[in-house]
């Protein structure tokens, strides 16, 4: 491994290496791949905390209660802007941050396939969130009607105020930036890839990230297509959704569900490569089962296309629909399984070690198993008209995605912040972020559970008082969890300024080389780096498959 | 980057360009596909303002069973009417045929084109409720303050599960008239 080490730094001292432009400028008109991916996750960072603020503000309100803080609208806004800054600029951009840095490290490739495209993608994103945020100062406030806009509702105006057509505005920009970064991201890997590296021979991460970047472009646009049927309904007099032109707002929910179930893999999928990634490197074992691993990605992926009324059983289906919708949803359990029992395959009898990125990675193992199955709860037809609705689907959902895409974005932080800024973060602090943050999710997202099968329904600011109680406790856990990630935040903020002040090793983790070729780069990664092509690349990573 | 792969990546852009706007197009094709698939009742169980108009044919009249039918009328908010039903319940036997008179009044100067949209509660019911006759089947004209008597003829078919006993049939009258002009 430490020839081609060598030799890519004997070439690197070929080239006339540039470093970063000076100043202010070099953010703004760069196509470097690690430059852009720093501007993705930082600003993925601030909209974290940005919508995290925005669900603070909910759980203040549901404290108590009774109305205590602010109106009804402005809490539905809340609700509302919560979900779309957290899905779209907060974990998606996240995740395109990771694929910018990584992909062409982990692959071998000197940077992404189109640049500048690849800049453009950033900066429409920044449009999109501006565009999106500008809403909560208009007339009328943010959109209230939920974030997935359903008609009649959202058409209604007391709901829509003057923010609709921004917000539809933004969902076309945030489309459009995903569509570009997904074309970017699927280029790179087909075509710049080291030559010695096959498809099969590609860690997980990228392999997740193809699959995800297939499934952006297959939903994006029909997103972005049934955004465009509510603007063109309600100021083009169309009527795909109106009952009284012969629309029907059910078509709604089948288009946008239709895009919605596969873009809830789009936040889950880079997760599950993370996952593979960290736990081979800190359990010293090839991860068990690649190929199997690369399957059930492909085959969770192709599913998500085919069960999206699921999100829709009490709308009044036909029971061969209903039962059709049910079991196929209950098949990606088997998918699924193989995946979580791959990850605790590659710990068993490995020598572990607990470090943060592993802490992180272990509790998302734990915990997203628990989302898992109330999702496998919810895909009983019958049954979820209980749980539709209520603060049982809020919990699912919040499990899916906090302790696990979130969770595995922080460990993602840990595992190569070290790599990437040549300093290693404190230890200390990142094991008291990650159990108050284990502890806390716990503490605000488990009662949830209860509160939705006694009945509370979601998106409401006032509750019945036998919901109290439970509501108090997650409110309690919500506010140490949001607490909790001022620690990341200064982890990061340290780490980039030096962190202990220990220097890194290239391989940063003990035998990380055998997982990665990122890890057969310096510490810190130079500004340029494979300007040729690694010629042997690790397979440690798919030992098990070979 | 060497010319070779950056050509080979503009291609691949281009294609993958294509297929996402062959995608947004996709989305629009639901609509129709949509329809197909309701007619077909593959996902949806009844659309209420699908309700064709069926031939009177002759039931045996079940005169063991009444059930409760209950009338609302509604106004969608741009709909400036007044519309009622001269009954606000009726008692019916299964098989034997009733008709009931709505009323809606135009309270603008202006004539008004719209349509009156059912739905049922319990849903299920809706295929059991055969209309020979009904104003919702088509749009309806109103001249300016018109008042206008709508009837509706219907049956309820003998074999509606036992389990029934009371029908909430609601109309809801749109405005149409802008949109219709459009076209």
């Amino acid at each position: 491994m430490s020839a081609v080490v060598d030799e890519q730094g004997h070439h690197a001292d070929d080239h006339h290496d540039h470093g970063p432009e000076k100043g202010l400028l070099r953010w703004i008109t760069t196509t470097n791949h690690k430059d852009i991916g720093t501007l993705y996750l930082l600003f993925a960072l601030l909209m974290f905390f940005v919508g995290g603020a925005m669900a603070m503000v909910i759980r203040a309100e549901l404290f108590e209660p009774g109305l205590q803080f602010v109106d009804p609208a402005f809490f539905n806004s809340m609700t509302t802007m919560h979900a779309l800054v957290m899905v779209f600029g907060a974990v998606m951009p996240a995740f395109v941050g990771l694929a910018n840095w990584q992909i062409p490290l982990m692959i071998g490739a000197a940077d992404m396939a189109l640049p500048r495209m690849n800049n453009m993608s950033f900066w429409m994103l920044v449009a999109g969130v501006l565009l999106l945020a500008s809403t909560l100062f208009m007339e009328g406030g943010a959109p209230n009607g939920g974030w997935t806009l359903y008609p009649p509702l959202v058409l209604q105006p007391i709901t829509v105020g003057k923010a609709l057509p921004f917000a539809i505005f933004s969902v076309h920009l945030l489309g459009i930036s995903s569509i570009m970064g997904a074309i970017n991201i699927i280029a790179t890997i087909f075509n710049m890839r080291a030559p010695a590296m096959k498809m099969m021979d590609m860690p997980l991460f990228v392999w997740t990230w193809l699959i995800t970047a297939f499934l952006l472009i297959a939903v994006m646009p029909v997103f972005a297509g049934a955004v465009t049927m509510l603007l063109t309904d309600k100021f083009f007099h169309t009527s795909f959704f109106n009952a009284a032109g012969g629309g029907d707002p059910v078509l709604y929910e089948h288009i946008f569900w239709f895009f919605g179930h596969p873009e809830v893999y789009i936040m889950i999928l880079p997760t599950f490569g993370v996952a593979s990634t960290i736990i081979p490197v800190f359990a010293r074992k090839p991860l068990f089962g690649y190929a199997s691993m690369v399957w059930a990605t492909g085959s969770i992926a192709f599913l998500s296309f085919i069960v999206w009324a699921h999100h829709m059983f009490t709308v009044g289906m036909p029971l061969a629909g209903e039962l059709y919708f049910m079991y196929a949803t209950m098949i990606i359990a088997v998918p699924t399984g193989v995946k979580v029992f791959n990850w605790t395959a590659t710990m068993w009898e490995g020598a572990m070690t607990f470090e943060t990125p592993m802490l992180f990675s272990i509790a998302f193992v734990v915990l997203f198993t628990m989302g898992g199955f109330t999702g496998l709860m919810m895909s009983i037809a019958p049954s979820d008209f209980q749980y539709h609705d209520t603060y049982f689907i809020v919990a699912h959902f919040h499990y899916t995605l906090v302790p696990a895409s979130i969770f595995m974005l922080m460990a993602a932080g840990y595992f190569w912040l070290p790599k990437w800024t040549g300093h290693m973060y404190n230890e200390k602090i990142g094991q008291l972020h990650f159990w108050l943050s284990a502890i806390s999710v716990n503490i605000l997202f488990f009662p949830q559970h209860f509160l939705g099968l006694a009945g509370m329904p979601r998106r409401i600011p006032d509750y019945a008082v036998q919901f109290a109680d439970w509501n108090m406790i997650s409110s309690i856990g919500g506010f140490i969890f949001g607490a909790s990630q001022l620690l990341f935040l200064y982890i990061v903020i340290d780490t980039i300024r030096g962190g202990t002040g220990e220097k890194v090793s290239d391989e940063v983790w003990e035998d990380a080389g055998k997982h990665g070729l990122e890890w057969t780069l310096p510490s810190p990664v130079p500004y340029h780096t494979w300007s040729e092509p690694p010629l042997i690349v690790p397979t440690e990573h798919v030992l098990d498959s070979h | 980057m060497n010319e070779k792969v950056g050509k080979k990546n503009a291609k691949l852009a281009r294609i993958l360009l294509l297929v996402a706007i062959s995608m947004f197009g996709f989305g629009y094709a639901l609509v129709p596909i949509y329809d197909v698939l309701c007619e077909w009742k593959w996902i949806e169980r009844d659309r209420p303002d699908d309700i064709k108009k069926v031939p009177e044919s002759a039931y045996i009249v079940d005169t063991n069973r009444e059930i409760t039918v209950e009338f609302i009328t509604t106004l969608n908010e741009s709909t400036p009417m007044v519309f009622w039903a001269e009954k606000k319940q009726l008692k019916v036997h299964p098989g034997k045929y009733y008709t009931v008179n709505f009323y809606a009044e135009n309270k603008t100067d202006n004539d008004m084109l719209a349509r009156a949209i059912a739905s049922f509660s319990p849903a299920l019911t809706s295929s059991y409720f055969e209309k020979i006759e009904c104003f919702c089947f088509s749009e309806q004209t109103f001249k300016a303050r018109e008042l206008k008597t709508l009837p509706m003829r219907f049956v309820i078919n003998p074999k509606l599960p036992e389990q029934y006993k009371t029908i909430t049939l609601s109309y809801t009258f749109f405005n149409n008239t802008e949109k219709s002009l459009k076209k």
